[in-house]
């Protein structure tokens, strides 16, 4: 029982939500009660670190990898609760459900990070996006019809992907016939490079991952979700099933062994494909949640380059890294959604002048976007130098030219933000005037984004044991 | 470690806090209110810093090449990171300018800045500490987390208080900058995984194969010719100098431009010696087109920003084309010649940005025939002008005359070229002085026409009075400042002539580009 307990504790938030929506709590009250029991998550999840244990017919396997991404997936939720001042894209008689839905969507995260058995993963993917497809078309009715369209594009999209993913696994069960990762670590590598059968089901099988992650050939959703769902929904959907996907495709590539040539040459593809693609398209937005949307289809394939290495240096920089990218991205969401007031999209006209109106939301921008650029001494950039020691050493030194090549191409719209953000219009906009709690915010924001960068060995240590754990 | 560091034996981490007072000093502006107060810590934290900097000239050990005043950390114990200060003779002249200059660029922007104040001396400070710390790390990831961190601040400063178009100056230098050291980034990593160290002194005495050589020697290059700059790269200086605050400018021509030339001596010349002496031939060239076209460009400006601006890039094809010389009197010389470019330049922009406060003009026909008006401002000018020319008696003198002697010792070709670089300074200066001093001046004082043109205050005549004292100790005793580089050059030398013993044969003929085009330039002139 205590195994289970940080899932326990967003059930528990998740009730609690269920019955707010039968009654008439609104507004901040809701907001106070998601921070309350969300931060109680946070802390079960911390006090369950170290736990070790299998549930379920071990199918379900409590130990220091999946912990720590539950850590990981309870706080970023906290954060997204507790973002703003309320929920501004929502409609209010909707916000229950709104929170409702939310924590299902990240309790199927955090059971996905301890499913060790085929089918069970794609239960939990599916508990996750259901809950996810009910939510990205709640947005208020506006100017903006574009919820649906996102709402429909996510769901097919990704009811084909877990097609796509369960297919895959048909064929692995059939040329394998367990679907217990703990016994395919035993016979796949030994005939990936026999069975190209094996091969292809391996790839359909992350495939269903790569489109969580939003990882080229599985992106295109990504920037219409982005745009269409509100800038909370988006901020979820920009970070949290990222991390999800993180920890499943370790366990699953970790599969494949070391030696697995073609299958590690599929990936590189697949990286650069991801970062080249989503660079250059992320140069003409206009849209900011469009701009990040692009920006997170790089960063996939930047996190892919560390995976792909298949060693233990690598999957721990794509830890790091992961968690890096979900701090500077809601850093970036936490200003975009405190921009807007009412909900709308953001463009760069919008944040010209920032600083002037507001100087700690800019800094937190700056922060944020050069953190996503790799510019020291952020997160970003060490967890850049992280993943490309791992990709030299394993020799791919075209890969990480390329990948080099890419971060240089990047810069220009990160920067590109931060100079809207900074120069001076004589824009007829307000001051912004924070609360207090969403001051703290920011600063959080920006001295843990600048700390976890500059003194990664804490964190380090501890992904390094969860690491040794998974493997 | 012992082989390659003395420790620190001072009462206090001196390179430590060189980095961390600007730091805790930048932090501390964010709590403080009002301009006045504002200008004065910002003095006072550059100044503490310089103070503090002092015991590194007084107590540097002159008869070693080690590097001194070191510390040692670690940092990143998983990964091999670790945090290792220290500065030998090469590095320490530069510390030294960038403390001592820091307090002078907030001087010149007592009251050339007008807005956010706070944040103007939080950046600058910021930006102390990330300059002094690329001079004194011994780690490559440190170095590289300084090297890329300044940027962030110095982008700012060109951003928001920069002139009209300070959009596209701030950008094309972020840009440009950031290109050129992300291939930087990969050699520091691929030579980790060669030689499972980010230890610089380690990196140095590390062999590696001829190929890989070359391939992290032009990494290297391709980041430090892009800072330094070398022509055909230097296409963002011209456009940040003239955007740039008065300070912005100074601290870019006086100690950003030197980052290249350090990079280059601490890192191309002994990591990759063999690369280094094979492209030789080709950096010499380049430097020389530096030279020639950074004096013709600046020719033909009617901005005066722009002018020095392209001034710096012959200045600095000088110090190139004296480190690639690869001898003792080149190498000393292009030292030398980064600090004097660092007090005369700074100098000039601070002279740029005085007058700039009057008349609201950079153009030199705007601010012509001040020799009436501003008698005191003249003769700085004047002072600085014939620095920047290399006139006898100054500091740029001695440099510029190292590195000719040593470019005519080693290839005639190169020094008869570079001596054009040398004319066209004396063109281009003359013509900017003779324009603001005299122009079409009557040599009478006409009362109420400029009323503008105010003389300086006690603050512009202390700030510049401080750097001509430099230009004349350095012209007219350039001893004690070779003799600190001494030692540390010759061991620079001594790791590339092991390079050069280490590489099998086959790749002797090094010289052949230079002595080849030599060789047929002389048959040319013989056959008319």
């Amino acid at each position: 029982m205590t195994l289970f307990l940080p899932e326990l504790a967003l059930l528990l938030t998740a009730v609690v939500f269920f019955f707010a929506s039968l009654g008439k709590i609104k507004g901040a009250r809701l907001q106070g009660l998601g921070i309350l029991f969300s931060g109680l998550a946070v802390l079960i999840s911390l006090y369950s670190y170290g736990m070790q244990g299998s549930l379920f017919f071990n199918a379900y396997r409590v130990d220091a990898f999946s912990q720590i991404f539950k850590v990981i997936i309870a706080f970023g939720l906290f954060i997204v609760i507790y973002l703003g001042n309320g929920l501004y894209g929502i409609d209010d008689v909707l916000q229950p459900e709104y929170f409702l839905f939310l924590t299902l969507s990240a309790f199927g995260l955090m059971v996905m990070s301890s499913a060790v058995e085929l089918i069970t993963i794609i239960l939990c993917l599916e508990i996750h996006s259901f809950a996810l497809f009910i939510i990205i078309p709640f947005r208020k009715k506006g100017a903006y019809r574009q919820q649906m369209e996102a709402g429909i594009k996510y769901a097919l999209f990704g009811a084909a992907a877990s097609g796509i993913s369960l297919y895959g696994i048909s064929y692995i069960f059939g040329m394998t016939h367990t679907t217990y990762l703990a016994d395919l670590v035993k016979i796949i590598p030994g005939v990936i490079l026999k069975k190209p059968l094996m091969l292809v089901g391996l790839v359909m099988l992350l495939g269903g991952f790569f489109y969580k992650l939003a990882l080229f050939p599985m992106h295109f959703w990504a920037p219409d979700v982005y745009e269409g769902a509100a800038n909370e929904t988006s901020g979820f959907v920009a970070t949290l099933p990222k991390v999800g996907a993180v920890a499943l495709l370790i366990r699953l590539i970790s599969l494949a062994g070391v030696d697995a040539a073609q299958f590690t040459w599929v990936l590189m593809a697949f990286a650069v494909l991801s970062m080249t693609f989503g660079n250059l398209a992320a140069l003409v937005q206009n849209d900011i949640k469009r701009l990040l949307a692009y920006s997170s289809i790089a960063h996939a394939g930047y996190v892919m380059v560390g995976l792909l290495c298949a060693t233990e240096f690598g999957y721990l920089s794509g830890v790091y890294y992961i968690a890096g990218y979900l701090l500077m991205n809601l850093a970036c969401f936490f200003v975009i959604y405190n921009l807007a007031p009412q909900g709308e999209n953001i463009t760069f006209a919008d944040l010209s002048g920032l600083y002037k109106r507001s100087p700690l939301l800019a800094l937190t921008l700056a922060v944020g976007a050069f953190g996503l650029a790799g510019i020291p001494p952020t997160i970003g950039f060490t967890g850049k130098l992280f993943l490309f020691t791992a990709a030299i050493k394993k020799g791919m030194y075209g890969l990480i030219i390329l990948a080099v090549i890419n971060t240089g191409i990047a810069i220009f719209y990160y920067l590109k933000m931060v100079r809207a953000a900074y120069t001076s219009v004589e824009s007829q906009a307000s001051p912004l005037n924070l609360k207090l709690s969403t001051s703290i915010l920011g600063i959080f924001f920006i001295a843990i984004i600048l700390l976890l960068g500059t003194f990664p060995q804490g964190f380090m240590s501890v992904a390094r044991e969860a690491i040794a754990a998974a493997m | 470690m012992e082989q390659y560091l003395i420790y620190n034996s001072l009462n206090y981490p001196i390179l430590t806090v060189l980095v961390a007072v600007p730091l805790f000093g930048s932090l501390i502006t964010l709590f403080i209110r009002g301009d006045k107060y504002l200008k004065i810590w910002g003095l006072v934290v550059t100044l503490t810093t310089a103070v503090l900097s002092l015991p590194l000239y007084s107590n540097f050990d002159l008869t070693t090449a080690k590097y001194q005043f070191a510390e040692f950390r670690n940092w990143i114990p998983f990964a091999k990171i670790n945090y290792v200060l220290g500065v030998d003779g090469i590095s320490i002249l530069l510390v030294l300018l960038t403390t001592l200059v820091m307090p002078l660029c907030i001087l010149c922007s007592w009251t050339y800045i007008k807005e956010r104040f706070k944040e103007f001396i939080c950046v600058m400070l910021i930006m102390e500490a990330a300059m002094v710390g690329v001079f004194v790390s011994l780690d490559t990831v440190l170095f590289f987390i300084f090297w890329e961190a300044m940027l962030v601040p110095m982008y700012l400063i060109i951003a928001v208080w920069g002139g009209p178009r300070k959009d596209y100056a701030s950008i094309k230098f972020f840009l440009y900058t950031l290109i050129g050291s992300i291939f930087l980034f990969v050699a520091i990593i691929a030579m980790y995984v060669t030689t499972g160290t980010f230890f610089i002194p380690e990196l140095m005495a590390h062999q590696f194969s001829f190929s890989y050589q070359m391939w992290i020697f032009w990494a290297f290059t391709l980041a430090f010719a892009i800072k330094v700059p070398m022509w055909p790269v230097h296409t963002w200086l011209p456009a940040a100098h003239v955007e740039a605050p008065t300070a912005g400018s100074v601290i870019l021509a006086s100690i950003l431009l030197k980052m290249g030339g350090y990079g280059f001596l601490r890192f191309c010349l002994p990591i990759a010696p063999a690369a280094t002496i094979y492209c030789m031939p080709y950096l010499i060239a380049i430097s020389i087109m530096s030279i020639i076209f950074g004096g013709y460009l600046a020719l033909g400006q009617n901005d005066v920003k722009r002018l020095i601006a392209y001034s710096s890039v012959g200045h600095m094809g000088f110090v190139t084309l004296g480190i690639f010389l690869l001898n003792d009197v080149g190498i000393k010389g292009a030292i030398l010649q980064m600090v004097n470019h660092g007090v005369t330049t700074g100098a000039l922009f601070i002279c740029v940005g005085i007058i700039y406060e009057r008349t609201h003009s950079r153009e030199i026909s705007d601010n012509s025939a001040l020799g009436m008006l501003m008698p005191i401002y003249v003769t700085f000018l004047v002072i600085f002008s014939l620095s920047s020319l290399a006139f006898p008696g100054t500091n740029s003198f001695v440099g510029e005359f190292l590195v000719l002697m040593a470019s005519f010792s080693k290839y005639k070709l190169v020094g008869g070229l570079a001596v054009i670089g040398a004319i066209l300074a004396a063109a281009y200066m003359l013509r900017l002085v003779q324009k603001m001093v005299w122009a079409d001046s009557d040599g009478h004082m006409h009362h109420g026409e400029k009323s503008h043109l105010f003389d300086l205050n006690f603050r512009e005549t202390g700030t510049l009075a401080f750097l001509a004292i430099f230009v004349f100790w350095i012209g007219l005793n350039p001893g004690p400042f070779l003799k600190i580089m001494d030692t540390s050059t010759l061991h620079l030398l001594q790791q590339l002539e092991d390079g050069r013993k280490a590489m099998p044969a086959g790749h002797g003929e090094y010289h052949a580009l230079l002595n080849g085009v030599g060789e047929s330039i002389r048959h040319l002139v013989a056959f008319k």
